[in-house]
C-alpha cells in the first residue's frame, strides 16, 4: 500500500518544553489511521507539528514523497492538508456558508466549489439549514461538522482530525464518526485521527497507533491493537 | 433657520472626512485590534506629496492617483518593517511604536516641507453648488468621496474571496492559517488600504483646512471619535459615526458652547459613549455558544 504521510524522528517543543521525542508515523493512502493515549501524551502536538502550527519542529515530514516540513502553516494547508483543530476554530462572526467558502479560499481555482459546498451540504444537512447563521450561534456539534465541512472545502489528500468527539453528545458523536467513514470512502480521503476515545477510534482506524509521552509505544492494524491485553486494560476499560 | 441648514450640511462635508480617517483606523483596529495613533499624520504626509507633485506641474488626478498608491505602498512597508517584528509585545509598546510614528512623520513632514502653511486645490469647482449658498462643490465633491469609499471598500470585504480572507485572518489567525490564508499578507493589505484612504481623505480636508504639519491633529481627534461612536470594529458604523460627529461639533459650535470648545465637544463624546456604550452605535457583539 502507497504511504500518503511518513514521519520520521520527529521532535516537537514549545519554547523549552519538549513534547515529541522521535516519533515514526505513517499514514497509508486512502486509509484511516487512528492516534490513541491518554492526556499529554502529544496526540494534539502531533497534530501540530505536522502543520508547523504554534510549536518547533525537528525530523522529517514528507506528504506524497514530499517534504513539508520547511514550509509554513498555510503552505502546507495548499499542499493538501486539511487540519480540523481542536476546539474547531470556528470563526464565530462569520456566517456558516461564510466559514465554508473561507475552507476552499487555497484552491487555484473557483471551479468546482458550488459542487463541493453542495456536497459537504448533503454529508451535513444541518449546516444547509444553518446557512446564513452567524456560526457562533451554531451547537458544539454543528461546529464540528462545520470544521470538517471547512477542511473538506480545500479538497486535501490528508485530513488530520483533532479530538472530533470532544464534547459532545453521543449520538451526535456517531452521527459525525459515520459521515467521516463515508467521507474516507466516498472521497478517497485519508485520514489521521487524534481520539481519546479508544474505541470509538479503533471502530473506524484501519491503523493505530499508541502514544505515550511524546512517544510511539505501540502501533498496528485496528484489529491487533483492540485485542492487546495492554490497550484493553489501558485504554478500553476491559 | 437657513444658518441651521447650511451649518448642518456644512458639518456633513467636514464629517465626511472624519469617516474617511475614521475607516481607516477601523481598517487597522479590525485587522490587529490596535488604533493607529500616526493614521493622521501619514495622511497630512500623504498631502504633502500631493502638494509637491502638483508642484510639479502634475495634473490634479494625476498626482492624486499617485499619492492614493504610493501611499498604500508606504503603509503596507511600514506594517512589514515596523509593525510585524512587534507582534508579540505587549500592547502599551504597541502604543509607544504608533506614537513613535507619528512624532516621526510630523516632523520629517516639518522639515522636508517647512510649516508655513499652504494652500491645496480642490478638484472640484470653486464656486458655490449649481448657485446654492448653502454648500460649496467641493463640500458636496468631498461627501461623495467619502461614500464611494465605503461603497467600494464595503462591496471589497462583502463579495470578494479576498475581502473575505481579511475578515478572517483579522478574526482568528490560527484557523486563517489552516485554510490556507497568509496572516502576514492580509495585515499588510489592510495597513495599506488605511493608508491609501487616509491619503484620500488629506487631500479631501486639506483644501479646506490649508495644508500644514498640524493639519490632521483635530481631524484625528474628531476621527477617532466617530469610529468610537459608530462602533471601532464596523466600516459602517465608523462612517455614520464620522459624519454624526461633523455635525454635532458644526452645531454645538455655531449655537451651544462656541467654536473655541469645539474639540472638547469630541472628546466629551468619546468619554460619553465608552461609558454609556463601549461597543458604539453599530459596534458587533460577537454571539458564542460553547
Amino acid at each position: 500500500m502507497k504511504t500518503l504521510l511518513e514521519v520520521r524522528d520527529l521532535h516537537a517543543r514549545y519554547g523549552n518544553t519538549q513534547v515529541l521525542h522521535g516519533l515514526n508515523l505513517d499514514v497509508a493512502e486512502g486509509q484511516v489511521t487512528a492516534l490513541l493515549g491518554a492526556n499529554g501524551a502529544g496526540k494534539t502536538t502531533t497534530l501540530r507539528a505536522l502543520c508547523q502550527l504554534m510549536v518547533q519542529t525537528t525530523g522529517s515530514i514528507k506528504l506524497a514523497g514530499e517534504a513539508i516540513d520547511t514550509r509554513n502553516t498555510e503552505q502546507i494547508a495548499r499542499a493538501g492538508v486539511g487540519h480540523v483543530p481542536d476546539g474547531r476554530g470556528t470563526f464565530m462572526a462569520l456566517t456558516t456558508e461564510e466559514n465554508l467558502r473561507l475552507g476552499a479560499f487555497s484552491r487555484p481555482s473557483r471551479d468546482g466549489v458550488a459542487d463541493d459546498m453542495e456536497k459537504v451540504y448533503q454529508y451535513f444537512p444541518r449546516l444547509r439549514e444553518r446557512h446564513a447563521q452567524q456560526a457562533g450561534t451554531l451547537s458544539g456539534g454543528e461546529q464540528q461538522m462545520l470544521a470538517i465541512g471547512r477542511a473538506l472545502m480545500g479538497r486535501p489528500r490528508l485530513l488530520l482530525l483533532d479530538e472530533p468527539s470532544f464534547g459532545l453528545a453521543p449520538l451526535v458523536v456517531k452521527d459525525i464518526f459515520a459521515i467521516m467513514r463515508r467521507i474516507n470512502q466516498e472521497q478517497g480521503v485519508s485520514i489521521l485521527l487524534v481520539e481519546q476515545n479508544a474505541k470509538l477510534a479503533l471502530d473506524i482506524a484501519d491503523t493505530a497507533y499508541l502514544l505515550e509521552t511524546g512517544r510511539v509505544v505501540l502501533s498496528g492494524p485496528s484489529s491487533d491493537m483492540r485485542n492487546n491485553d495492554a490497550v484493553r486494560r489501558a485504554y478500553l476499560g476491559e | 433657520m437657513n444658518e441651521l441648514l447650511h451649518q448642518t450640511l456644512s458639518g456633513l462635508a467636514t464629517g465626511g472626512i472624519y469617516a474617511s480617517v475614521a475607516l481607516a483606523l477601523v481598517m487597522i483596529y479590525q485587522a490587529t485590534h490596535d488604533i493607529n495613533f500616526a493614521q493622521g499624520e501619514m495622511a497630512m504626509f500623504s498631502t504633502f506629496v500631493a502638494w509637491m507633485l502638483l508642484q510639479l506641474g502634475w495634473s490634479y488626478w494625476a498626482a492624486f492617483a499617485a499619492t492614493v498608491v504610493l501611499s498604500f505602498v508606504v503603509a503596507a512597508a511600514i506594517e512589514w518593517a515596523v509593525i510585524r517584528p512587534m507582534h508579540n509585545a505587549p500592547e502599551l509598546s504597541v502604543v509607544v511604536v504608533f506614537i513613535g510614528l507619528l512624532v516621526i512623520f510630523h516632523s520629517l513632514a516639518g522639515w522636508l516641507f517647512g510649516y508655513t502653511i499652504k494652500q491645496f486645490p480642490s478638484p472640484f469647482a470653486a464656486d458655490a453648488w449649481y448657485g446654492s449658498e448653502l454648500m460649496s462643490a467641493h463640500e458636496v465633491g468631498a461627501i461623495f468621496v467619502a461614500l464611494i469609499m465605503v461603497a467600494l471598500l464595503f462591496s471589497f470585504f462583502r463579495l470578494t474571496p479576498l475581502g473575505l480572507a481579511m475578515r478572517a485572518a483579522a478574526q482568528n489567525a490560527t484557523s486563517s492559517r489552516l485554510v490556507g490564508i497568509s496572516v502576514g499578507r492580509m495585515l499588510m493589505l489592510g495597513w495599506g488600504l488605511a493608508g491609501a484612504i487616509g491619503a484620500v481623505a488629506g487631500m479631501m480636508v486639506a483644501p479646506v483646512v490649508y495644508l500644514d504639519p498640524n493639519m490632521m491633529t483635530g481631524v484625528l481627534l474628531y476621527a477617532f471619535a466617530g469610529a468610537l461612536i459608530g462602533g471601532i470594529d464596523n466600516p459602517v458604523g465608523a462612517v455614520l459615526g464620522g459624519f454624526i460627529v461633523g455635525v454635532l461639533e458644526n452645531l454645538l459650535g455655531t449655537f451651544v458652547v462656541g467654536t473655541e470648545l469645539k474639540l472638547s465637544v469630541a472628546l466629551v463624546l468619546i468619554v460619553g459613549v465608552l461609558i454609556v456604550r463601549p461597543s458604539g452605535l453599530l459596534g458587533k457583539k460577537i454571539v458564542t455558544r460553547v
